[in-house]
């Protein structure tokens, strides 16, 4: 097996003492949390910290709950924390269907929101489902705290607005009683990166549609939603006209690129036939209609 | 560095190299060799061992972020030289062939077993989707399980000792 | 009792059977290639080369030379000096052990480390310098042959192509004249794309060389132990009966584990160099990029028939990629295998095939992934194109087969390409099949789905297999005859002990072969020792790969048991004071003709004969034998698969819903083992046929370096796997028996392909190569499928 190149270690006691460390060691520095991205990255000599700042001991990092119209998720949390978590269930529907494509069942054990989230890789799910849902994330550095919409942490591949002290401890996602929901993912097998995924949220007043996410992963959509899309949409009609723009949008919108996984004008055509999807189900949802 | 942990209900305490990986201190530190690996990317689960109760890809964790914690492997399934109800399912229903992927698909059914005991073959796939086995085609591992499933340990008698997990 | 313990049945040792090798695996107590540790061992890595062709500047090792924990540095110029920079390959060419003059594949060993542990080896990978510079990459095997085509073997004197054999079965004139006179012609190219046999466990070695004793020990997960030692006799110059090799449990073989590979050599001359033992095991990407990949076969398949139905004749033409060095292990005289198998299950005079071998910029070999030697590629082939003419009659394609099935009256069945089908009854094995899917329930389903737009597909694939190479006077490999042994020795306390000369990789052989040995003597299985994988302890055989340890290994062991009992009868009338044609014999006990009562047990019998009793004239004490088995014939194991899947009109996604298998086999020896051989064979359908392939970029970048990017199929691909059987014996076989490791790897794929080609019949879709993935699916919805071996484009 390949193995990584030599690094120092350090576990963290406590959110301060991480960013201390990370000040301290500055760029050669990385947190890990649950590992299987970065890990990886440096068994193949993708990466090469110097200094590993474990943040496994930071547990309470690792709640789940519901405060007020918020959702809160430490950072910490693990995926498969957040696919069982019941609460997560009740309020978004879509947070499980894209955990319960996240990886597989045993890296998601390990693997974390927060880890997922600044790793940015531009096929990474949660990001477009916490993209939809318009989440924001708090980062603490030792200058305090700042909250950072989650539609603008990523800049682009592998890179975030983190500072090189910073460190996400929670994603707060807005709650507002009425929504449904879905996630939709392609991969060639379980467990692989997605060919394209589709997520939508959305909210209807009578008919129309009040409000709507859309979050697309592994296109290229910047921010890994569809924005323009979402404007679109929003305030029309719930149907069928509707879902067709909303997919057509979405097809339009994405950056595929051609790849193993598939030639750009699949993905395209993809994107647009999951977003479709997503909506349709999302929609059916609100109503009550589908289980 | 040094790390200390509990390893198949034993403490080990040994100084090693930070990037050292969990599956290369257990194979090569410890000698427990019933865990294997086979991939460069976490993808095969051959690796597959539980730490704190839960299933984790251990080519995919360092043997220092094991540090304090607790890990079991497939020598530490059988319980005084009896064999876990899983490991005689997999015997009983010929759910290993070259037996490489086996101490991680037994390590993943245990746990399994422990959180929901009654699972159904599409449930019994789910959770192994995250590990490969080339020589069974899956049908007798889901089976395996499912024969543990219905044929659980007696219930320990009080005057037993508790065994932790 | 459980349902798979033993039962009691007409016969001793036969029937389901838990395997005795479990044990030691449940309890993580295997002993693989990577748990061998020797004192004093080091550790070796090889240095691969990033291109796929280039011409090496130099190589600076001094920096690795210089590590503290670095033992040794080989580079191909110290080989050179040895005379073992170059080996010879088991198809009649040379290969690399590490590069001299140039690279020829991405992947290609170019230095080798030897370190105190594992990790210092790597490490100091990193610090071997190599001046390369990159020439063209050979990677379109339909353009190696184009003129100015870089060459690749300019290592070969007066080498001025990429061509390596031109090979042909068949009679071209008659086949001629059946297309002349047919009615219908159906032509398609058909790709079997590069693939990769993937065992969890990849390939290594410890090499020991004692210079002390002289003696030369190689741990090495090979599934041809004897064959090796011969093989580094030869090529190394070490006397043969200085060297052993030792093959512990094996992590799953599948073809992959033949060959010798630059780094077992790497790790016998770090061995000699260093004076210590020395361990490889590669890694995965190394395993993927350059051990023995499958297939890689364009064929462009005719078939002739009448506008009714009757197939008239199949012509074939192969390009045979076969990467930068001719390495395939397949009997000599037959460079492109058995792949002349290809006229398949059907009736039909005329047939013709030509193959033609060439270097591509790619890893060597071929033959792997359980293909029986090109077997796969044969029945994919044929299947594709008898579906393909189904589709041009517009005509059920299993009725099609079932018109044109051979006949149980023409067996043994010559075939026009030479081959003699052994035994079957084909119609019936189909019906079981079509029985046990509920064929015409499948069928109306499917027109109803198709009606509202749903793409249901239902697949039939028929094939016959050739295994059990094989009769030694045509089969050998780098002369060495493919006849196998076996050795039965009964203990004084009626125990035995068999040898033999194959090696498992998790088929189950310490449990089968034990009860080949109980079904001829009644002496209880679990009474049975299985000894293999280790040259010093057993007699010489090549090995197991093309399914022939049943045909060919299991038959010697039944031979040399029964030569056990024919002795022990003989012991036993001495006993009785009786002859032994007065003698009966009933599972292990031989009594007098019409007085049971009096009566020896074999066990009884080899007491006897390790004891003072007074032997007959010309027998022997003690009650062993051996045979070195020399078969008649390959077998022929067959089968019929369904598939049936679902594919998703807006996605493309393929859905493998049912897939129901009835195999044939002959008598099965273990029934639960011939079940988990065939699942596991039937997955690998799926995965070749929807996910699996190595391709390449333009450069030559192996674009399945890693399980991340060669896809492997998982539980949740895999629907619950549906068996059926049928059982007709093989005539030559001593226990009719025919083998069955790769049927299922042989006959899925052209199921499942098959049964998405139907599903999108709606489409005008009448082929589209493999891998179906999701991508691949929509484009050929959409009129456009792209090529598989090269990199997908825009």
């Amino acid at each position: 097996m390949q193995i990584p190149a030599p690094f120092d270690y350090a576990r963290a006691r406590s959110v301060d003492e991480a960013i201390a460390l990370l000040e301290e060691h500055g760029e050669e520095a990385r947190l890990v949390a649950g590992g299987h991205s970065l890990l990886p990255m440096m068994k193949l000599g993708l990466a090469t910290p110097e200094m590993l700042i474990d943040i496994n001991d930071l547990t309470d990092l690792t709640r789940i709950r519901v405060d007020g119209d918020v959702l809160r998720i430490g950072a910490m949390a693990r995926h498969a924390d957040l696919l069982s978590s019941a609460v997560v269930g009740e309020q978004y529907r879509m947070l499980h269907e894209a955990e319960r494509v996240i990886a597989d069942p045993v890296v998601r054990n390990r693997g974390t929101v927060g880890g997922s989230l600044c790793h940015a890789d531009p096929a990474e799910d949660l990001s477009a489902a916490l993209g939809a849902l318009r989440a924001e994330c708090v980062v603490r550095g030792s200058g305090g705290e700042r909250v950072v919409p989650l539609r603008e942490l990523v800049t682009g591949p592998y890179e975030t607005v983190l500072q090189p002290a910073e460190i996400l401890t929670e994603v707060r996602i807005p709650i507002r009683p009425g929504a449904g929901s879905a996630y939709l993912k392609v991969e060639r097998r379980a467990g692989d990166w997605a060919v394209a995924s589709a997520g939508a949220v959305v909210w209807l007043d009578g008919e129309t549609i009040s409000e709507v996410g859309i979050g697309l992963a592994a296109v290229g959509a910047p921010h890994s939603v569809a924005a323009a899309t979402e404007d679109a949409v929003r305030g029309r009609q719930a149907d069928d006209e509707t879902i067709d723009l909303a997919g057509e949008g979405a097809a339009a919108e994405c950056r595929p690129t051609t790849d193993q996984r598939g030639p750009a004008d699949y993905k395209r055509a993809l994107t647009g036939e999951l977003t479709r999807r997503a909506l349709r189900t999302a929609i059916a949802r609100c109503r009550g209609q589908e289980a | 560095m040094q790390v200390q942990m509990t390893v198949n209900d034993q403490p080990v305490t040994r100084e090693i190299e930070p990037r050292l990986l969990l599956v290369h201190f257990l194979r090569d530190e410890l000698g427990l060799t019933g865990t294997h690996w086979g991939c460069d990317t976490s993808n095969c689960g051959v690796c597959v061992v539980s730490m704190d109760g839960v299933p984790v890809k251990s080519c995919t964790v360092l043997a220092a972020m094991a540090d304090g914690r607790t890990v079991r492997t497939v020598e530490g399934l059988e319980r005084d030289g009896e064999l876990d109800p899983v490991q005689q399912g997999f015997m009983n229903e010929h759910g290993l062939q070259c037996g490489f992927c086996t101490p991680g698909m037994m390590i993943t059914a245990r746990a399994l077993l422990d959180e929901s005991p009654d699972p159904t073959p599409a449930e019994i796939r789910e959770a192994i989707s995250g590990q490969l086995c080339r020589c069974t085609g899956y049908e007798n591992i889901v089976r395996a399980i499912r024969w543990a499933a219905t044929h659980p340990r007696p219930a320990a008698a009080e005057t037993s000792e508790a065994v932790s997990s | 009792m459980t349902a798979t313990e033993a039962r009691e049945e007409a016969t001793v040792g036969f029937g389901r059977r838990i395997r005795k090798e479990d044990a030691r695996f449940l309890r993580g107590r295997g002993l693989y290639i990577d748990d061998v540790k020797l004192p004093g061992m080091l550790y070796g890595a090889v240095l691969r080369s990033p291109h796929a062709h280039a011409r090496i500047v130099s190589i600076d090792t001094s920096a690795a030379e210089a590590h503290p924990k670095v033992k040794a540095v080989i580079t191909g110029a110290l080989l050179d000096s040895l005379k073992l920079a170059w080996i010879p390959s088991l198809s009649h060419d040379v290969v690399a052990v590490l590069a001299t003059d140039k690279v020829r594949f991405q992947g290609q060993e170019v230095a080798f480390v030897v370190a105190e542990d594992r990790y210092a080896a790597r490490d100091a990978l990193a610090l071997i310098d190599v001046d390369y510079d990159v020439l063209p990459a050979v990677v379109d095997a339909t353009k190696a042959l184009d003129p100015d085509t870089p060459v690749i073997r300019d290592d070969i004197d007066g080498k001025t192509d990429n061509h390596i054999f031109d090979w042909e079965a068949g009679d071209a004139a008659a086949t001629d004249a059946a297309f002349e006179q047919a009615e219908v012609v159906v032509t398609q190219d058909v790709l079997y794309p590069r693939v990769h046999p993937a065992p969890l466990e990849t390939c290594g070695a410890v090499a020991d060389m004692d210079k002390v004793t002289g003696k030369l020990t190689i741990w090495c997960n090979t599934q041809a132990p004897h064959a090796h030692r011969t093989l580094y006799a030869i090529v190394a110059g070490l006397p043969e009966q200085k060297i052993r090799v030792i093959s512990p449990d094996i992590g799953g073989g599948f073809g992959n584990k033949v060959g010798i590979y630059p780094g077992y050599v790497l790790a016998v001359v770090g061995s000699i160099v260093t004076g210590k033992p020395v361990k490889w095991v590669e890694d995965r990407a190394e395993n993927l990029m350059s051990t023995s990949f499958a297939r890689d076969y364009h064929m462009r398949g005719e078939i002739a028939a009448t506008r009714d139905g009757r197939i008239l004749g199949v012509r074939v033409n192969v390009l045979a990629d076969h990467g930068a060095f001719n390495n395939t292990a397949q009997p000599t005289k037959f460079p492109a295998g058995f792949f002349h198998v290809f006229t398949g299950s059907y009736d039909y005079p005329a047939a013709h095939c030509t193959v033609k071998g060439v270097y591509t910029n790619k890893a060597p070999g071929g033959v792997a992934y359980a293909c029986s030697f090109r077997v796969t590629e044969a029945v994919y082939l044929v299947e594709r194109i008898v579906d393909c003419l189904a589709d041009e009659l517009d005509m059920d394609p299993a009725e099609l087969r079932m018109k044109n099935l051979l006949r149980p009256e023409q067996f043994p069945y010559l075939s026009p390409t030479g081959w003699e089908y052994d035994s079957g009854d084909y119609p019936k094995t189909l019906r079981t099949a079509m029985d046990l899917a509920g064929y015409p329930e499948l069928r109306a389903e499917q027109a109803e789905k198709r009606a509202r737009g749903e793409l249901m597909g239902i697949g039939v694939s028929f094939f016959t297999e050739t295994v059990g190479a094989g009769p030694r006077k045509h089969m050998d490999i780098l002369g060495l005859g493919m006849a196998d042994g076996a050795e039965v020795r009964i203990h004084p306390t009626g125990k035995a002990v068999v040898r033999l000369s194959v090696q498992t990789q998790g088929q189950g052989h310490e449990t089968t072969f034990a009860q080949i040995v109980s079904e001829v003597t009644g002496i209880p299985s679990d009474d049975i020792e299985v000894v293999h994988g280790d040259t010093d302890n057993t007699p010489f055989g090549l090995g197991t790969y093309g399914s022939r340890s049943t045909p060919v290994s299991g038959a010697a062991v039944a031979v040399a048991a029964r030569r056990v009992v024919d002795k022990a009868k003989i012991i036993a009338g001495a006993m009785l004071e009786a002859s032994p044609d007065d003698l009966e014999w009933n599972r292990g006990t031989f009594s007098i003709k019409g007085d049971p009562a009096v009566a020896k047990t074999i066990q009884e019998v080899a007491l006897a004969a390790h004891g003072p009793l007074e032997l007959p004239e010309g027998v022997e004490g003690h009650l062993d034998a051996q045979c070195v088995y020399d078969p008649p014939n390959l077998t022929y194991p067959y089968g019929a698969y369904i598939a049936v899947v679902d594919v998703d009109a807006g996605t493309g996604v393929v859905k493998v819903r049912r897939f129901i298998a009835v195999d044939d086999c002959g008598p099965r020896i273990n029934p639960m083992i011939v079940e988990g051989q065939i699942h596991g064979g039937l997955a690998d359908g799926i995965g070749m046929a929807l996910m699996e392939v190595i391709a390449f970029d333009e450069d030559g970048n192996c674009l399945g370096g890693s399980f991340m990017d060669y896809q492997l199929p998982t539980a949740l691909e895999c629907p619950s796997w549906e068996l059926g059987e049928t059982v007709t014996p093989s005539p030559h076989h001593p226990l009719g028996a025919k083998g069955v490791g790769e049927s299922a790897t042989v006959g899925s794929p052209a199921a499942v392909v098959n049964a998405v080609m139907d599903a999108l019949k709606p489409f005008g879709v009448r082929h589209v190569d493999m891998p179906l993935t999701s991508a691949q699916v929509w484009r050929a919805m959409h009129g456009r499928p792209f090529r598989t071996d090269l990199a997908i484009t825009d």
